[in-house]
């Protein structure tokens, strides 16, 4: 589903180089995990796989069902499929969460072709799928984000995951700033949408989070590459011995 | 004080350009607001309160010819409510196009009397406005105004009332002034909307006494040549409220005053604004709201989209006079400029001369919110429709001073139309 090839993407700014020769590829049904320390590169290859400005790529490709993302305004590439859960979710003070939530689902259906969901059928599917999150009423009708608790922030980017229903979904530290029963909530939701023509990307530091979403593939990137592929054990050691040893081996 | 040569020179020039009412019970209103603007003269450039909005074409003897807009099959603004309309066409009442005034208790400034209850307010409030800061513009209104309508309320207004200016001369130049007397506890919602001429300058009088509550809602017509210069006296009694709320989009000269006084204990004043400007637009709020009395409460709330050169002005104060305790002043002024050429100057001020007093004032010029739009684009949301959204995320704390949800949605649906056609 998912084929990144020799991705190569330094910020616009400042020349820095951060992804190297990223070669990646998430099959349909499939969780992948990617795990690395600090500043190894896994979070600008989400933010460079969903548009945002301030990358430049100087190689390689990313394509999600054999269609080039990488010249896709941000836009295009969520209705193409992809979603991102973000690391640190935007506030957008003014915007309703419930408005923004519509605006979304009925531009992603608008840009497939499909009819806009009315508002009677939005308001019962958005209910349904808030309640097995517990986000309530208080919190869709506040602005997007505003005065939410981390855990409150997270599991909104679950539910508008949920409502987007998108194919590829990449996960940025959406374990980040949970308390125990908060990740459990989010796996929870990761877990419904699990299905055979969906795919996960899941980026983390810890091994906490993949025991609630068990990956089938766990990669290990450092220095702007995957410099280890493995199952599920190589989290545990990860988890148990830290990086020091695997980057040891494979640099 | 004398008044400069070339400012005799150019209010001679202006008053021989119209035709002044004569006789009746505004006479001596009318002759004292001639006599104010002798003193005064017109307003110039080098003049401090018009320092960043140039008067000429507004102090000049002939407006300058403005296109008409053509608004297509577009719904009429305020279409959905139920109201009194009252048309105005290039300045003149049109009874054809418009409602029964008289059973609505709408009179005419016009009409022939020798004794009227509006002698007590018109020109009355504009003359207390013109200290400390002179506003010429509104005493020749006074002077010159031609029409307006006087409304007595003495109970809770059935309906809103809907002033409705066509503006379908070219060259039009209009001058209307209104007067609006709200007794104890009555309430009224007034509805403005439309450019009404080519030049147009407008005063609206408002008194409103103890327990009274007046809403005003207008949109000022989105014709791009259009000029106006406008000014509302507000005189708040105790616990009186006073909200009024402005759209402007489009127009290449517009400026609006507003002067209220809080003189009665817990009154409420809001004032608010939404301006959205493109290419040759220059849009001006100019605000003085005076606490005279305890625990009241004032709001100035004034935010601008800006793109393509346009330029937005704030000049804003809150002066507290002494005992006027438990003051709870606030004003923001805000920009967005969706460009480098677009320009943002704001003169926000407080003079307080009481000691328990909560007053504060905020002015922003900023871009929209990268960071936010990636996001809005990253959930599948097209770029122009992200920005609409942001634009009207960023004008929501001021359409929020509208009360009525109905209406604030009007207001709304017209900002997103005027963003369609303008681009984000």
């Amino acid at each position: 589903m998912l084929e990144i090839n020799n991705l190569h993407v330094k910020l616009e700014e400042d020349d820095k180089v951060i992804l190297k020769g990223v070669n990646l590829t998430v099959e349909a049904g499939k969780v992948h995990a990617i795990m690395g320390p600090n500043g190894s590169g896994k979070s600008t290859l989400s933010y460079v796989l969903s548009g945002r400005d301030g990358y430049e790529v100087t190689d390689g490709s990313a394509t999600l069902d054999g269609v080039e993302l990488l010249e896709m305004e941000p836009e295009e590439r969520a209705a193409a499929g992809l979603f991102l859960a973000f690391q640190y979710p935007v506030e957008i003070p003014g915007v309703g969460n419930m408005t923004f939530l519509r605006t979304a689902v009925n531009a992603q259906r608008k840009a497939r072709g499909q009819e806009e969901m009315s508002a009677g059928e939005f308001l019962k599917v958005v209910r349904e799928k808030a309640k097995a999150l517990k986000i309530d009423a208080e919190m869709m009708k506040r602005p997007v984000n505003v005065g939410f608790s981390g855990g409150e922030k997270k599991r909104n980017e679950i539910l508008q995951m949920a409502m987007l229903e998108p194919k590829m979904c990449i996960l940025d530290e959406t374990d980040s700033g949970l308390d125990v029963d908060a990740m459990k909530l989010v796996a929870d939701g990761v877990n419904a949408l699990r299905d055979a023509g969906r795919a996960f990307l899941v980026i983390t530091h810890y091994q906490r989070l993949l025991d609630h979403i068990k990956p089938d593939v766990v990669h290990i990137m450092a220095d702007g590459r995957i410099v280890k592929t493995g199952g599920p054990e190589l989290a545990l050691e990860v988890e148990n011995n830290g990086y020091a040893d695997i980057l040891a081996e494979v640099l | 004080m004398a008044v400069a040569q070339a400012k005799q020179d150019a209010l001679a020039a202006r008053l021989a350009g119209l035709s002044l009412p004569q006789g009746g019970w505004s006479a001596p209103a009318r002759a004292d607001a001639q006599a104010r603007l002798a003193s005064m003269g017109l307003p110039g450039k080098r003049d401090e309160y018009w320092r960043y909005t140039d008067p000429t074409t507004l102090t000049a003897a002939q407006p300058t010819p403005a296109a008409l807009f053509d608004a297509g099959d577009e719904t009429p603004l305020f279409d959905g409510i139920d109201r009194v309309r009252l048309v105005f066409v290039d300045g003149v009442f049109d009874p054809t196009q418009s409602d029964d005034p008289a059973a609505a208790g709408v009179e005419f400034l016009s009409a022939g009397a020798d004794i009227h209850w509006a002698q007590g307010l018109y020109g009355v409030l504009e003359a207390r406005g013109q200290t400390p800061v002179a506003r010429p513009l509104a005493a020749l209104n006074t002077a010159a105004a031609t029409e307006g309508v006087l409304i007595h309320v003495t109970g809770r207004a059935a309906r809103p009332i809907n002033l409705i200016y066509l503006h379908k001369s070219e060259s039009s130049d209009a001058i209307l002034h209104h007067c609006v007397k709200l007794a104890p506890g009555a309430e009224l919602t007034l509805l403005e909307n439309g450019p009404a001429a080519a030049r147009f300058n407008k005063v609206l009088e408002v008194e409103v006494a103890d327990g009274a509550r007046f809403h005003h809602i207008r949109a000022q017509g989105r014709d791009h040549e259009r000029r106006a210069v406008t000014h509302i006296f507000a005189r708040l009694g105790a616990g009186s409220l006073f909200k009024s709320f402005t759209l402007t989009a489009n127009g290449v000269l517009t400026r609006n005053e507003a002067v209220l006084e809080l003189t009665g204990d817990d009154a409420v004043a809001h004032v608010a604004g939404a301006a959205v400007g493109d290419g040759d637009f220059h849009h001006d709020d100019t605000v003085f709201v005076t606490h005279a009395a305890e625990r009241c409460e004032s709001r100035q709330v004034f935010k601008k989209v800006l793109k393509n050169g346009a330029v937005g002005v704030f000049q804003g104060k809150i002066l507290v006079q002494p005992g006027a305790q438990k003051t709870d002043g606030y004003q923001i002024s805000q920009s967005l400029l969706l460009d480098e050429t677009s320009q943002f100057l704001a003169k926000p001020e407080l003079e307080i001369y009481a000691d328990d007093v909560k007053c504060s004032h905020g002015s922003t010029s900023g871009a929209i919110d990268e960071t936010a739009l990636y996001y809005l684009r990253s959930r599948g949301v097209p770029l122009r429709q992200a920005q609409s959204l942001l634009v009207l995320a960023f004008l929501a704390e001021a359409i929020g001073e509208i009360e009525d949800e109905a209406i604030a949605e009007d207001i709304r649906a017209r900002l997103e139309a005027w963003l369609g056609r303008h681009g984000g």
